[in-house]
């Protein structure tokens, strides 16, 4: 199994610990992972995406052009990224200021309501869990109980009071999951 | 014991491994993409861990004659920097070349010349493994393709410098530098005591006793005879060095036609590539270097033998490449394909390149 | 009278100086005249009455004391061109207990060593610098130094210097006594007797310094170079004493971290 994914939105929604975290989980199920972010002067404010990748074997490329996966969390990645999943692979975005819904037939496309859902939980940093649930409800490639290790790897220890909050909103990110 | 696994940036696996190896000092200086180095060790606080020297100085021009005073204290020593500041510690890395002082130097390479830009790329391959500085000397080169290989490659570098008393230099890449990988640490090792220093280098500067004669670290012999016998001796190091020390690793080369022959970032490119060809039934190996000096000459020579050409992958406007053609001795094709100035080339393009360059070619 | 014999007089009470056994037997390779063999007696004395020579790491630099690795019998490394303080620095940094002390003339210290010698000052390491100043380049014949005296000539102001043209003199012992990380900061020559024991002294409480661990030791010693100013040893103290010390004023600047200068 091997598992290439593009996670790509606005800097501040939490795109790389997403990516972090993900690659965390399956390093602790003993898999080989690689999370390479774009950096460089766009870091500063603007997009951000990172490339999270999650195998059982060598990685080869840890930077790609092709994607299993794309999660999609703003219009400029959508732009970007929409023609880049392989044929076959699987497009998850947030709807919430897409303009222009992706058009790809030859994909599988879903949506997830995760903005909403984290301002309705009164926290807008759970954010990027509502997102990471509903793709792990798609490719459950990681087990739960490594994704609570992972995120406890993560996040640092004067925020793991905030662990429960974490794993309800991946929770309610898997239950909100809609295909497109 | 169960091994410790953590997800890292090659910056902060080699920052780590400084620490557990036993380092005794690191002298650095900010500059993209590498500033997690120093970053990552401010925040360990080696100090007090293990009792390791951490400054930021005031320039790469200090920190680099900070690791040749540390060094020439028998002491395991290190910087990093990124190319504008490895260009500024030429200087410093010749007269410890003329010292013959061990130490590690890393250089997370960015696009050039100038300022440049801050994406990555392999355009320093003639710096490093050309001399760099004034003078004839050579740095023994490692050329790490992951983040595990960015923590070994301490351990493997302060080895191989305090064997040849000569600075090593791990030349790697914004990619390599940026991205996280698993990471099998190792254990913490103790840092050598003053008196293991002196047993290990009795030619250093640690405090004259009656029971020797002074020691002195100097590079310089007005004595043109006496200088040309010194420079004789540096050869016959490199020599044993091209001899003993040059690593690589071959990946399905046993029945390729073609090889990509490729470094750091580039390799890891590259295997993808070498995917997407053998899908095609293309036969394609990859030749990865592992030591950039000493480069491995005869296996290049032995694959000439059985392959129909070679495609050198570099993010540079073509410089390895000249030592796969030196090695090929013009018996088969070598061509280079690579991006330039920080943009990375793709993985079907490393396809298109060889399809058209060495297949179609 | 009885006559007196070469016996007689070679007796230890009558003994008013030896060499240091911190000075090895190699012969100087300075000019007749120059200060640099007293003031390297004197570091040598230092070292041999505070019992300190395997204790002891001494930083050379380029310029013509580049050599000095040759002439004291302790533990030496030759820094590059103007780096001596970040090599200094180095050293100290991984054995705090040793001395550790740089031997610098003006261009190395005052000109392409400036970032060095300022930030070392500035972090406050605690380490001894001698900073021999003669106004000139004097290893590569006479140049113009980042002290040469408004009007003075050298090779490459053979006119004088031209302070329109190649700006002002700098005073560097000044400079660092502003910095907080110098302890004792001080200005002395070695061209008289009197000088000579003063310097002495100086350079005795900027080693005796590291042991407090509280910054910089700072010693200018104003020096000749009689090679370079085209004059004859005395002619060239006399003109050091008439141009050098009224620009480059003798005396103590900062004493445990407290300016006494006026």
């Amino acid at each position: 199994m091997t598992e290439e994914i593009i996670i790509a939105g606005f800097g501040g929604q939490g795109v790389l610990s997403m990516g972090k975290i993900l690659t965390y989980s399956g390093l602790m199920q003993g898999q080989e992972v690689s999370w390479m972010p774009s950096y460089g002067p766009e870091m500063r404010g603007g997009t951000s995406n990172v490339t999270a990748i999650i195998s059982d074997e060598r990685i080869s490329s840890p930077i790609l052009t092709q994607y299993d996966t794309a999660i999609i969390l703003n219009q400029q990645s959508m732009d970007k990224f929409e023609s880049m999943v392989k044929k076959g692979g699987t497009l998850l975005y947030d709807p919430n200021g897409i303009t222009r819904h992706p058009e790809r037939t030859d994909i599988n496309i879903y949506k997830v309501e995760a903005t909403k859902i984290a301002t309705e939980m009164g926290n807008a940093k759970v954010f990027n869990m509502v997102v990471l649930g509903a793709y792990l409800k798609i490719k459950p490639i990681v087990k739960m109980e490594n994704v609570v290790k992972g995120l406890k790897k993560s996040i640092p220890a004067r925020n793991h009071k905030l662990l429960p909050l974490n794993e309800e909103a991946i929770g309610k990110g898997m239950n909100a999951l809609e295909k497109a | 014991m169960e091994k410790e696994l953590r997800l890292m940036k090659g910056n902060e696996a080699i920052a780590e491994a400084a620490i557990r190896v036993g380092a005794d000092a690191y002298f650095g200086y900010p500059i993209t993409p590498q500033s997690e180095v120093i970053e990552y060790l401010m925040s360990e606080k080696p100090y007090e861990r293990t009792g390791m020297v951490v400054l930021q100085a005031e320039s790469e021009v200090a920190a680099i004659n900070m690791i040749y005073g540390a060094a020439a204290c028998g002491r395991m020593s290190m910087t990093s920097s990124s190319s504008p500041g490895i260009s500024l510690k030429q200087e410093g890395i010749s007269y410890i070349a003329g010292a013959e002082l061990p130490c590690l130097i890393l250089n997370v390479v960015r696009g050039g010349p100038g300022l440049g830009t801050i994406q990555p790329s392999q355009s320093d391959y003639f710096q490093s493994t050309k001399g760099g500085g004034h003078g004839d000397y050579r740095l023994i080169v490692l050329a790490p393709a992951s983040v595990q290989e960015m923590y070994d490659f301490v351990e493997l570098g302060f080895d191989l410098a305090f064997k040849y008393r000569n600075p090593v230099m791990i030349q790697s890449d914004g990619i390599i530098g940026q991205m996280m990988e698993k990471v099998e640490i190792g254990e913490q090792k103790q840092r050598r005591s003053p008196e293991e220093i002196i047993k290990q280098c009795p030619w250093a500067t640690t405090g004259k006793p009656e029971s020797r004669e002074r020691n002195i670290i100097t590079s310089l012999d007005l004595v043109a005879a006496k200088q040309e016998e010194f420079n004789l001796k540096l050869i016959k190091k490199y020599e044993e060095v091209k001899e003993k020390e040059v690593r690589y690793e071959l990946i399905n080369c046993d029945d390729a036609e073609y090889i990509i022959v490729a470094y750091g970032s580039s390799s890891r490119l590259s295997m993808k590539a070498m995917d997407i060809l053998r899908a095609k039934g293309i036969k394609v190996g990859i030749l990865r270097l592992i030591t950039l000096f000493p480069f491995p000459t005869k296996i290049i020579a032995e694959l000439t033998e059985r392959v129909k050409g070679f495609l050198a992958v570099e993010m540079s406007a073509g410089q390895m490449v000249e030592d796969v053609r030196l090695a090929v001795q013009f018996k088969k094709p070598v061509e280079h394909f690579g991006r330039l100035g920080g943009v990375i080339p793709s993985p079907e393009e490393i396809v298109e390149a060889l399809e058209q360059k060495i297949i179609g070619g | 009278m009885a006559e007196i014999t070469i016996q007689d007089i070679i007796k230890e009470e009558n003994l008013v100086y030896k060499k240091s056994k911190v000075m090895t037997d190699t012969t100087l390779s300075y000019c007749p005249g120059c200060g640099h063999g007293t003031a390297h007696r004197l570091i040598a004395e230092v070292i041999e009455e505070m019992g300190i020579q395997a204790e002891t790491i001494g930083v050379s630099p380029v310029g013509c004391s580049v050599l000095m690795y040759n002439f004291l019998d302790v533990d030496f490394q030759q820094a590059a061109h103007g780096r001596a303080p970040a090599v200094a620095t180095a050293i100290k940094r991984v054995m705090p207990e040793k001395y550790v002390f740089t031997y610098q003339g003006d261009g190395d210290l005052a000109a392409i060593g400036t970032a060095e010698t300022i930030h070392a000052c500035n972090r406050g390491e605690n380490i001894t610098i001698i900073f021999v100043n003669n106004g000139i380049y004097g290893m590569t014949g006479g140049q113009m130094a980042p002290t040469t005296l408004p009007g003075m000539p050298a090779s490459t102001c053979p006119f004088g210097r031209d302070v329109e043209i190649m700006g002002n003199p700098l005073k560097m012992t000044e400079l660092v006594s502003q910095l907080a990380g110098t302890y004792f900061v001080t200005r002395q020559s070695v061209h008289s007797p009197r000088n000579v024991r003063k310097a002495k002294k100086a350079i005795k409480m900027a080693f005796e310094n590291q042991k407090l661990k509280r910054g910089v030791s700072f010693v200018e010693i104003v020096s000749n170079c009689n090679s370079g100013w085209k004059l004859n040893p005395v002619k060239a103290n006399e003109w050091m004493e008439d141009n050098m010390f009224p620009f480059y004023p003798l005396g103590d600047i900062k004493v445990d971290g407290e300016i006494v200068s006026k």
